[in-house]
């Protein structure tokens, strides 16, 4: 998404030029090109300038047959092998993965590398941690009883409260004071990842929330955050639901769906910020490589073409604005709807 | 396909990273603003209470006000107008008084000037007498050369003189 997004203005003026900075071979490898962007990689590529790739390497930490390894990204470059360690090419086993040969074998080392979505991760990480530290230090220096924030802090008290008021005091209850660290947690950290995914440019536009590991931490800590703190009446209902007895007996059928439910809340939870991520960054990404892949039905049809990408990739980019916020949204929401369901009290007879 | 399998590298990192934010954002970042905010509507909604409170005094303050000075205006009033009676009355005793002493003062004079002019009359009656006396004597030194004439003046005055007595 990078080059794309910002090969895309000259790109409409003169096509050739963007085109050779695409592909060394002259012609877009779509493949490559998306799953290059939304996928996960070693080194983080962040423009061709000229055919000279420009990608900061990073670290490789791997636990093979010889022990731990840690060395630079750089190393596996264009598919070279550095102390018996390479990156598996295409229609191999672990594709795109670090991998080991053992004799003929190929076997996958235990890999905790800093991969780009890992370093993505923590840019992202320290960003929101330094944000919101700012907007608490405010806090700090002032008597916040006699006055109330302006400018940034205000902005952040402002997200941080309607948060707060809005979704995880309405939709938890009573004591949501215990479950709102997590949940704004929750709710910030996906912005943030979010926004910066928008972003098309380093550090930004990693794919990381549009990464089913990423979504699937979030999911479980949910899981948990609503399965245990539960109380006695969430595990009545879902053992012993309030129904017709036959649909208890002999045949278990409620408490089946019942015990069904409590996964697939954080299972849909895991795949819905995944895919509308994943979904926003593929649009992007398909509406620029029209610029690229009319390069060759000439200058007219290029151009033409390349205008309405670019207008739709704006029009895609502010849509994505809004699902950043959005899915964030629903993430926090959906969660503290769930834990708000595991802490309800019995209704009075 | 790698898009749908979580990778257990990135798995690790999201964990350690993920907990540390939480552990950061969750002692220094989020509980500070929240209980920040909630602290100041506290302090909001109590000092909404105390304005409506104070002006609930007010209100019973001004109404007192009012009453005051209602009831001062009628203090005033009636003691403008006791004061304009006693103003009246001292007048009209002052008045009154004036015109008795006047009256006396009148009368007395009156008594006096009928008294001089007693003295007066007395005065000038009693100097004219000796006038006359002397005039009479002058006269009668001339005259009453002879001892008749003498005695028969002294007859004449003596009987004059008691005529005098009784009429008086």
């Amino acid at each position: 998404m990078a080059i794309a997004m910002v090969a895309a203005a000259p790109a409409a003026a003169i096509p050739a030029s963007s085109h050779d900075a695409t592909e060394e071979s002259g012609e877009l490898d779509m493949h490559e090109y998306l799953f290059g962007h939304i996928g996960d990689s070693y080194g983080w590529h962040v423009t061709t300038i000229n055919g000279h790739h420009v990608t900061i390497p990073l670290p490789v930490i791997v636990h093979g047959k010889s022990g731990w390894h840690v060395f630079s990204s750089s190393k596996l470059a264009h598919g070279e092998s550095y102390k018996g360690f390479r990156v598996a090419e295409d229609g191999e086993k672990y594709a795109g993965k670090v991998v080991e040969q053992v004799g003929s074998d190929i076997v996958k080392p235990f890999d905790i590398s800093i991969t780009k979505n890992v370093f993505g991760l923590m840019v992202n990480s320290l960003v929101l941690v330094i944000l919101v530290l700012l907007g608490a230090r405010w806090y700090k220096k002032h008597d916040a009883r006699e006055e109330a924030p302006k400018g940034f802090a205000g902005i952040v008290e402002m997200m941080v409260m309607m948060v707060e008021e809005d979704i995880i005091k309405d939709c938890v209850g009573k004591d949501y004071k215990r479950y709102s660290p997590y949940l704004l947690t929750a709710f910030f950290f996906i912005f943030i990842n979010n926004l910066m995914g928008i972003v098309p440019f380093f550090p930004g536009g990693a794919n990381i929330t549009g990464n089913i590991a990423i979504t699937l931490f979030l999911a479980v800590c949910t899981f948990l955050a609503v399965n245990l703190f539960g109380n006695k009446h969430y595990y009545k209902d879902i053992i012993w639901p309030e129904v017709p007895s036959w649909l208890k007996v002999p045949l278990p059928i409620m408490p089946l769906i019942e015990i069904i439910g409590v996964f697939t809340k954080p299972f849909s939870l895991m795949i819905r910020l995944f895919a509308n991520i994943l979904a926003g960054h593929i649009m992007i990404l398909g509406v620029v490589a029209v610029i690229f892949l009319t390069a060759k039905m000439g200058i007219a049809m290029n151009a033409g073409l390349s205008v309405i990408a670019v207008a739709f990739g704006i029009f895609l980019d502010v849509l994505e604005l809004l699902v950043a916020f959005l899915q964030a949204y629903v993430f926090t929401m959906l969660s503290s709807v769930f834990i708000g369901l595991s802490r309800q009290e019995p209704e009075a007879e | 396909m790698s898009l749908i399998t979580p990778d257990f590298g990135l798995l690790f990192w999201m964990t350690l990273i993920f907990a540390t934010v939480f552990f950061v954002l969750a002692k220094f970042g989020f509980p500070i603003i929240t209980g920040m905010v909630d602290e100041r509507n506290a302090r909001i909604s109590e000092s909404l209470r105390k304005a409506r409170e104070a002006e609930a005094a007010l209100n019973e303050l001004s109404v007192r006000q009012k009453e005051m000075i209602e009831q001062a205006r009628q203090e005033q009033a009636a003691i403008l107008k006791d004061a304009a009676q006693t103003r009246d009355a001292l007048i009209a005793q002052a008045k009154a008084q004036a015109s008795d002493e006047a009256a006396k003062i009148v009368s007395q004079a009156r008594t006096q000037i009928a008294a001089e002019k007693e003295s007066a009359m007395a005065e000038v009656r009693s100097q004219l007498a000796e006038l006359s006396v002397a005039v009479a004597e002058k006269v009668m030194r001339t005259q009453l050369e002879s001892d008749k004439a003498q005695v028969e003046l002294v007859n004449r005055m003596v009987e004059e003189l008691s005529r005098n007595q009784k009429m008086n």
